[in-house]
C-alpha cells in the first residue's frame, strides 16, 4: 500500500501532533500545579485552625485535638536516613559490579532481575517484613519488638534499590571509555580505574540516584506502615532507630479514612501532606540543580 | 544503557513480576456484586470488629433471598460513620456508640441515625503462650497503657521489657478500651495511651505480633482471639473475682471489659434493611454471633 500525501496534508498532521505533544507537555505542569492548589485549599486552614505550639509539639493524638507533627516528621525522615544509609553503598557496589566488573552473561541475567525487583508491590514487601524481618531484628538486635524504624528502613532500602543500581550503572555506563584506557595506560589497576577515574567521573549521576531513592523512600506508605509498628513517639537518642516510629505517609494512610471531611483532623492530614510534598520538592529541586550543574562539566575534577 | 538483553530474559522476568503480582492481597469485600436488574443492594461499612460477623451475616442472608445483595467493608467504626454521614452507604457498623459530635454532623447533613444494637464483644486482652500473667486489674493495665508499668517483672512476670500493642484510633475498639481500660471508666480522666503504643493497622496485625513476640501485650475483640494467644483473666480491682472473657460471663457481667455491638441506620430502616435488621436479631442471626465468637443478646 502506498500513501499520496498532499504537501498541505502532512503540513496539517504534522501541526496536530505537534500540538498534541505540546498539550500533553504541559498538562503534566498543570496537573502538578492542580494538586498543589488542592493540597493548599485542603491543608491550609489547620495552620490558622491549630496553634503553632499545638501543630509542633512532640505528642501525636488527633483524636483529644493534639496535632504535634513533629514525631511524624522526625519518623519519615529516621526511617529515609536510615534506608538510603543501607541502599546506597549496596546500590553502588552493585552498580560498579555490573558496570564495570561482571562479565556480560551475568550483567544480561542481573539487570532484568533487578527491574523485577522494582516491579515488587509494596504490600508484598511490607508482609515480607512483617513476617519475616520484624521476627528476626527482634530475636537478633534484642529489641522489645521487631517492629522499628530499622525495619522499616530495611524493607525501604530494598525498594529503592533498584532504582539507585539503575541510574548508577548508567552513569557509570555514561563515563566514556577514553577515561579507562586512559587510566590503564597511566598504570592503574582495575580497581584503582574504578575508585579514582569512573567513580569521579560518574559523581554527577550517583548523587542524582540517591536522590531519586530518597524520594522513592520517603513518599512509600504501605511497607512501611505495616512494619514500623507507627508509635508516634519521638524518635531522639541513639537507640531510637531500634524502635517503633510513625511515619507521615503511614499517618495520612491510616487516618484519611476515618476522618469528616472539612474538619481539624481533616486539614491536618492535608497539611501533613503539604509537608510530605515540600519535603520531596526539595529534594527533585536539589537533583535538578545537581543535573544542570554537573552535567556539562561532568567529569571535570576527574583526580580529585 | 549500553547493555544488550536477550528478550527471553525479558520474558522470564515479566513472568516473575506477574507471579510476584498476584500474590497482593485483596480488600475484605464479600457479597460485592454488580448490581442486577432489580437486585436489591444494601451497602454496608464500618468497624473491622464487626466485619467477619457482617460478612458471615450478609453470606447466609444473600443464601436464602438471593434478591437481596449485601456489599461489606470494614475500615474502622469512624469510617462506617463518616459513611453514613455522607450518605454513602445504608447501615454503618460500629463497635462503639455515636459521639454527640458525630450526631450533630449528621444532621447538619441531613442524616438521622438510628441506632440497633446487634451483639456484644468482650475485649479481650492477650499475651505470648509462653507469658506466665494470667490476670490482671483494671488498675494495672491502665498503669501498663499508660507507660507507668514497663517491665512485665512489675505485675509478677519475667524480666522482660512490655510492647504496647493498639488499634489505630479510628477504631472503636481503640476508643472504648481508652475510656473503659486506660482512664478506668473514670469520667474527667485525660490519661492517654503511652506514645510508646504501637497502631497497629489491623486486629491481624495485634494478633500477629502477639502470637510471635513475647515481650507484647494487645487488646482486641473475643472473636478475634485464636488459640495460639493467651486471653488474661480481668478483675476491676485488686481483691476481686478475676473473670476471663468468655461468653458466660460476659451475659453475666462478671467480666467487666464488656461492650455492645451496634449497627446505624438513617431513619427507621424500611423494605429490605429493615426484613434484614430483623432477620439479624432473630435467632438465626444470633446463632452466627455465638459461632463467631462474639456474645449473642439472648
Amino acid at each position: 500500500m502506498t500513501f499520496k500525501q498532499s504537501p498541505s496534508h502532512s503540513r496539517w498532521s504534522e501541526f496536530l501532533i505537534e500540538n498534541l505533544i505540546r498539550v500533553s507537555g504541559f498538562s503534566a505542569i498543570f496537573f502538578v500545579a492542580l494538586i498543589f492548589i488542592f493540597l493548599v485549599r485542603e491543608g491550609a486552614p489547620a495552620f490558622w485552625e491549630v496553634s503553632p505550639n499545638n501543630l509542633f509539639a512532640t505528642r501525636w493524638y488527633p483524636i483529644f485535638d493534639i496535632y504535634g507533627t513533629l514525631p511524624l516528621i522526625l519518623g519519615s525522615v529516621a526511617v529515609t536516613v536510615g534506608a538510603v544509609a543501607i541502599a546506597l553503598p549496596l546500590g553502588l557496589a552493585t552498580a560498579i559490579y555490573i558496570g564495570e566488573i561482571a562479565p556480560r552473561w551475568v550483567r544480561e541475567i542481573l539487570k532484568p532481575l533487578i527491574e523485577v525487583l522494582a516491579g515488587i508491590p509494596s504490600v508484598v514487601l511490607g508482609f515480607l517484613g512483617m513476617i519475616a524481618v520484624a521476627p528476626l531484628v527482634r530475636r537478633y538486635l534484642g529489641m522489645p519488638t521487631g517492629l522499628t524504624a530499622f525495619t522499616g528502613a530495611v524493607m525501604l532500602a530494598y525498594m529503592a534499590l533498584p532504582t539507585i543500581i539503575s541510574v548508577a550503572e548508567d552513569a557509570i555506563g555514561a563515563v566514556p571509555k577514553a577515561y579507562r584506557d586512559g587510566a590503564y595506560a597511566l598504570g592503574a589497576t582495575h580497581w584503582q580505574t574504578i575508585w579514582r577515574v569512573v567513580l569521579p567521573a560518574a559523581r554527577s549521576g550517583i548523587i542524582i540516584a540517591v536522590m531519586l531513592g530518597i524520594g522513592r523512600a520517603i513518599g512509600e506508605t504501605m511497607a512501611v506502615m505495616m512494619v514500623t509498628g507507627n508509635a508516634a513517639r519521638m524518635p531522639l537518642g541513639l537507640d531510637a532507630f531500634f524502635k517503633p516510629v510513625r511515619t507521615m505517609t503511614a499517618t495520612i494512610a491510616a487516618e484519611m479514612g476515618e476522618v469528616a471531611q472539612g474538619s481539624t483532623h481533616y486539614h491536618i492530614l492535608f497539611a501533613v501532606g503539604i509537608i510530605l510534598f515540600v519535603i520531596t520538592f526539595i529534594i527533585n529541586a536539589v537533583a535538578s540543580i545537581v543535573i544542570i550543574r554537573g552535567g556539562p562539566r561532568r567529569g571535570g575534577r576527574l583526580m580529585g | 544503557m549500553g547493555l544488550r538483553t536477550s528478550p527471553l530474559l525479558y520474558l522470564i522476568a515479566l513472568v516473575l513480576f506477574l507471579v510476584s503480582n498476584a500474590c497482593a492481597p485483596v480488600g475484605p469485600i464479600s457479597g460485592a456484586a454488580p448490581e442486577a436488574g432489580d437486585a436489591q443492594t444494601i451497602q454496608n461499612k464500618g468497624s473491622d470488629t464487626i466485619v467477619n460477623l457482617a460478612l458471615a451475616w450478609a453470606e447466609a442472608y444473600t443464601a436464602q433471598y438471593p434478591e437481596v445483595r449485601i456489599a461489606v467493608t470494614g475500615g474502622g467504626s469512624g469510617t462506617g460513620i463518616a459513611a453514613l454521614i455522607n450518605g454513602t452507604v445504608d447501615i454503618a457498623n460500629a463497635s462503639r456508640a455515636m459521639k454527640p459530635e458525630e450526631l450533630e454532623r449528621a444532621r447538619a447533613n441531613g442524616v438521622e441515625p438510628v441506632e440497633h444494637v446487634i451483639a456484644a464483644d468482650a475485649i479481650a486482652v492477650v499475651v505470648h503462650p509462653s507469658n506466665p500473667v494470667d490476670g490482671l486489674t483494671i488498675d494495672q493495665l491502665s498503669d501498663i497503657f499508660t507507660g507507668q508499668v514497663t517491665n512485665w517483672r512489675e505485675v509478677g512476670g519475667e524480666d522482660r521489657p512490655i510492647v504496647l500493642l493498639s488499634r489505630e484510633s479510628n477504631s472503636g475498639t481503640h476508643i472504648y478500651f481508652l475510656e473503659e481500660v486506660v482512664r478506668k471508666g473514670e469520667k474527667g480522666n485525660q490519661a492517654l495511651f503511652s506514645p510508646d503504643t504501637l497502631l497497629m493497622p489491623s486486629s491481624e496485625g495485634i494478633s500477629y505480633e502477639v502470637r510471635q513476640n513475647p515481650n507484647a501485650i494487645g487488646y482486641d475483640g473475643l472473636g478475634y482471639v485464636t488459640e495460639d494467644q493467651k486471653a488474661l483473666a480481668v478483675a476491676i480491682r485488686a481483691g476481686e473475682a478475676y473473670a476471663l472473657p468468655t461468653i458466660a460471663t460476659v451475659k453475666d457481667g462478671s467480666y467487666p471489659i464488656a461492650r455492645s455491638l451496634y449497627m446505624y441506620t438513617n431513619g427507621q430502616p424500611m423494605g429490605v434493611i429493615e426484613d434484614y435488621l430483623h432477620w439479624i436479631l432473630s435467632d438465626e442471626g444470633q446463632d452466627i454471633v455465638r459461632e463467631l465468637g462474639f456474645v449473642p443478646l439472648r
